[in-house]
């Protein structure tokens, strides 16, 4: 029972880490840039929908557009104002920058809100309908539906849509796409606001059973992390897989080992991969 | 201070600024070190200062270890930072789990009095000496490394790996003694810490933020330079000073700080303070003699 538990916890989780994921590899394969920034925004997501509901009690669900579009735009602008005079910088530049954004970002939050952590309570989530002697916590229940739904629109928007097209154009290929007429810099923002945006919806939903500290986003981009270079660095599907794959073997783990080891396992695979597949699970080596 | 983390930029700097590896994960070198020496002179009453040198030499071998890991399979520019951060926080979960059963609230250093064998004192004036010596030291041995020709070979590395492999340089060997003496350097800069503030705690010298702030005067002050980490950690503490005493301080108000201030430098002085500092100082001298 305690393995089921366990395996439905994971899995749960694993569509969280999802979304973040998916975020953080959309910036990526378009970009290059690794978004160290990517945990922080997240925080800021979980404030806005932690905001919304205490002062104007508005259901986590529906702040979720809230949140959602507040990072969209908090992406376009960090992407206009500090990340697009770095795009031709070396690589390490770029990484010390966003790392620059979340100390930024993650102590500003400290100053507005203190370190104590904060929690959304909605008395309908209380319960936890149990299934076959399973207790399913129907917050995550709702996040892990909601995360895969996101990551499925997003996925049909980069694959069907005329816009998509041009995004994942760029990826593949820059100046192919700059050939065929693409707007590079519209695409960059783009690109960067909906990672945000993803990453918010992300916090939006983890909201309600996840109390918020303005470092809570270490706990998550770390994950990610590990998601995006297990899944393979730019790969979408991979992403996803991957997001299950860790959710389940980090609460498999948990069963057997003390919670301070989980971390130390979350590492060594992240280092694992990145020494043995840096290409990821799934992918094919780049040249 | 501000010589202690000019001490600790030069060190990275080696690493980082010479031979290219950007290192986000310095603090794993720096706990090391700073555990070391402390761990030591606890349990079997070992000189720190002995510690100190222990402390190097474990820091070189997780230098190794790490490098020989991450360069042996080719990890480059951010790829080798992430893992450089992983390896530290690695260390950093370790230590706390090891440290929490037996010391939850930190590891404190007990007074003997203050001799020179116990690198204790409590004239603060001391430990500046002390530093300083670090310092002059560490700067000399940077720029003699610098000029010869492993100095050379670094930045052939940082500048275009491939071209000088095709070359002959033997980049992996290189680049792993670029990290043994920056590790090693590191390591001792934990031990003077620890000895500075006679207590211990993981967070303190294993966290993201040390590793962040061992480059950040490097990075500031102009990466790959011998005067860089001294100009950066100049101009870093004195802001850091000045924003405490004018503005009522919060905790991570300096962190802040220091994320705007890396901010402006990579968008606006890629190059690095010093360099900026360069600039117009070059315009004025043209401009005076003609």
């Amino acid at each position: 029972m305690l393995i089921l538990q366990a395996l439905l916890s994971g899995l749960l989780n694993g569509g969280i880490y999802s979304l973040v994921a998916v975020g953080l590899t959309l910036i990526f394969g378009v970009m290059r840039i690794i978004n160290f920034a990517h945990g922080s925004l997240m925080m800021l997501g979980m404030y806005v929908s932690y905001w919304l509901f205490v002062l104007w009690g508005v259901d986590p669900y529906l702040s979720l557009i809230g949140s959602a579009s507040v990072l969209f735009v908090v992406g376009l602008a960090i992407e206009a104002a500090l990340v697009s005079p770095v795009l031709d910088a070396p690589e390490h530049d770029q990484l010390l920058l966003t790392l620059g954004i979340s100390l930024v970002i993650e102590n500003l939050a400290l100053f507005l809100w203190r370190a104590d952590p904060r929690i959304i309570t909605v008395p309908y989530l209380a319960v936890a309908p149990m299934v076959g002697g399973v207790m399913v916590s129907s917050p995550r229940l709702i996040a892990f539906i909601v995360s895969l739904a996101l990551t499925a629109v997003l996925f049909f928007f980069l694959r069907r849509t005329d816009l998509g097209r041009a995004i994942r154009a760029i990826a593949q290929d820059r100046e192919g796409a700059l050939t065929v007429g693409i707007n590079m810099r519209r695409i960059y923002a783009l690109a960067f606001g909906i990672g945000c945006a993803c990453v918010g919806a992300a916090g939006g939903l983890v909201a309600p059973f996840y109390p918020v500290d303005p470092y809570v986003g270490g706990v998550f981009v770390i994950t990610a992390f590990v998601v995006v270079v297990l899944g393979g660095m730019g790969n979408f599907v991979g992403a996803l897989v991957a997001a299950l794959i860790v959710g389940l073997a980090e609460s498999v783990a948990a069963v057997f080992i003390p919670a301070a080891m989980k971390q130390i396992v979350m590492y060594t695979i992240f280092v694992v991969v990145l020494l043995f597949r840096p290409q990821g699970l799934f992918g094919a080596r780049r040249a | 201070m501000i010589l202690f983390f000019a001490y600790i930029g030069v060190a990275w700097n080696i690493l980082g600024g010479y031979a290219g590896q950007f290192s986000f994960g310095h603090a794993a070198f720096f706990g090391l070190g700073a555990y070391t020496s402390t761990l030591l002179h606890l349990h079997y009453g070992v000189s720190p200062w002995i510690g100190m040198l222990l402390g190097g030499l474990a820091g070189v071998l997780l230098g190794l270890l790490s490098g020989f890991l991450s360069f042996r399979y080719g990890l480059r520019g951010p790829y080798f930072a992430l893992v450089m951060l992983a390896f530290a926080e690695m260390l950093r979960l370790s230590f706390e789990t090891w440290m929490s059963k037996s010391h939850p609230l930190g590891l404190p250093i007990p007074l003997k009095g203050t001799s020179l064998l116990d690198f204790q004192f409590k004239d603060k004036g001391r430990y500046f000496s002390i530093v300083l010596v670090m310092l002059i030291a560490a700067t000399f041995l940077c720029h003699r490394r610098v000029r010869s020709k492993i100095g050379a070979y670094w930045m052939a590395i940082r500048d275009n790996e491939d071209a000088a492999e095709a070359l002959g340089v033997n980049a992996f060997a290189y680049k792993l003694l670029a990290m043994a003496i920056s590790a090693s350097l590191t390591a001792m800069g934990g031990t003077f810490y620890a000895q500075y503030f006679l207590t211990l705690e993981v967070n303190d010298v294993f966290g993201v933020q040390i590793s962040v702030e061992i480059l950040l005067s490097a990075i500031i002050g102009g990466a790959g330079t011998v005067f860089g980490p001294l100009v950066g950690a100049v101009a870093l503490q004195l802001l850091a000073e000045v924003t405490r005493v004018y503005i009522r301080a919060f905790s991570g108000f300096d962190l802040m700080v220091y994320g705007c201030v890396l901010i402006l430098v990579i968008i606006f002085l890629p190059q690095g303070l010093l360099a900026g500092l360069r600039r117009p100082y070059r315009a004025l001298a043209r401009a005076l003699s003609t």
